[in-house]
């Protein structure tokens, strides 16, 4: 574990500091580019630039590539592999609108590099009563993991700083369930992903200066799967993510198809005249995890992202106590 | 904020732990052998069949629950 250390604290700060020195140039460039959309929650025209994404996949690439010089794990090759497609997936939506089958095939080929690095267990653990094996079913639990998380996180981007903040909550929980799993590799490998989000969160927090797009929400969601995988915490790291998974179910439950939110056209919620959002009387719009928020009054933009964060917070204190529950068998 | 946002995560949750106590109970004893080389294959398709079905036995209760929960709040 001690010489853990090392590697750790190195790997984070060029995790942090890489996102955090990249951002403001990458900014500039969008800027440059006139990349920049409406933000549909601000008083007037205002407008912010996207995406984040190459500033991220940047710091993810460059602090674990460090860290795969000290430890030399596929499980780290993976990390960076499948992380780097669903970039690449998420880009050329930025670039080029997709239907709404693109983002689950492509994260689903996204996921091929855990495969065949061999970077996983085929077993299953469950908190309190062990682990099932499933060698064969759990090639499709390795896909499955992958697209629900990029298409979690990505649904979950609904406001100024919520993907970003919502990741460092449920990264950092992640990581200190596998420290208390005592899975120390992957753990460390595992820092980056809270710390490029704390980085991000200094720029797309309230006012963004920039949104993540589809390539940073991807980049986040199929790393935050691939360590589920390779750090054999699947059921934990569902846990972590629970608000996004509700926020998700509500949707799907609503909609009942996969289709792109820019699809739809009845309005979940709408803006008050003092810029606050509330939700619509519209019985066709879709449930969605903000709409349930501010159903009881409006609230700023502000609140329904510290609620967003406090139910981040619950999920990942429940995550923790799952850790601690793994260790507990029944039988 | 309504709490019930809270109480449904932590359904989700409860559902999550009772969901894994049950495959591990049913799909971990589970060995269909006498098929050779097919065996895992088998197993395998077994496995995934009552897996997938546990899975919309989820989605369908919490379905309800939503519905319990939710109700009051949009008339679902």
């Amino acid at each position: 574990m001690t010489e853990l250390i090392v590697p750790g604290i190195i790997t984070s700060v060029i995790a942090f500091f890489t996102v955090y020195f990249s951002m403001p140039p990458l900014i500039k460039i969008l800027h440059k580019n006139n990349q920049a959309v409406r933000d549909i929650h601000k008083k007037g025209e205002v407008m912010v630039v996207r995406p984040a994404g190459p500033s991220l996949i940047l710091g993810v690439i460059a602090s674990e590539a460090v860290l795969y010089a000290f430890l030399q794990l596929n499980e780290i090759l993976a990390i960076i592999f499948t992380t780097a497609i669903a970039f690449l997936i998420g880009y050329v939506d930025d670039k080029r609108v997709m239907g709404g089958w693109f983002k689950p095939i492509g994260l689903a080929v996204a996921a091929l590099p855990i495969i065949f690095l061999g970077a996983y267990e085929s077993d299953l653990a469950f908190p309190l009563f062990g682990a099932v094996q499933i060698p064969i079913l759990y090639i499709a639990i390795i896909i499955f993991m992958i697209v629900i998380t990029g298409n979690t996180i990505n649904s979950i981007d609904v406001a100024n700083g919520i993907a970003s903040g919502f990741m460092v909550i449920s990264g950092f929980s992640l990581s200190i369930a596998l420290f208390i799993l005592q899975n120390y590799e992957i753990a460390i490998a595992s820092l980056p992903l809270g710390f490029i989000a704390l980085a991000f969160y200094k720029y797309h927090k309230i006012p963004s200066k920039i949104f993540p797009g589809d390539s940073g929400a991807l980049t986040f969601g199929a790393m935050y799967g691939a360590i589920a995988i390779v750090g054999q915490v699947e059921v934990i790291a569902a846990v972590a993510l629970l608000p996004a998974i509700l926020n998700s179910f509500l949707f799907l439950a609503s909609v009942k198809r996969i289709v792109e939110h820019r699809e739809l056209n009845h309005k979940p919620v709408e803006l008050t005249e003092d810029f606050k959002l509330r939700a619509t009387n519209d019985k066709k719009a879709r449930i969605s995890l903000v709409r349930l928020i501010v159903a009881g009054k409006a609230l700023s933009e502000r609140e329904v992202a510290i609620a967003i964060f406090k139910l981040a917070l619950f999920s990942g204190v429940l995550a923790i106590i799952t850790a601690f529950m793994m260790e507990v068998k029944l039988q | 904020m309504n709490g019930s946002i809270f109480g449904f995560l932590f359904l989700m949750w409860i559902l999550i732990l009772i969901g894994g106590g049950i495959a591990v109970t049913i799909l971990g004893p589970i060995s269909i052998t006498g098929y050779g080389d097919l065996d895992p294959l088998i197993n395998s398709i077994v496995k995934g069949g009552i897996a997938i079905s546990l899975s919309f036995i989820w989605i369908f209760v919490l379905t309800k629950l939503k519905n319990l929960i939710f109700r009051k709040t949009f008339n679902f």
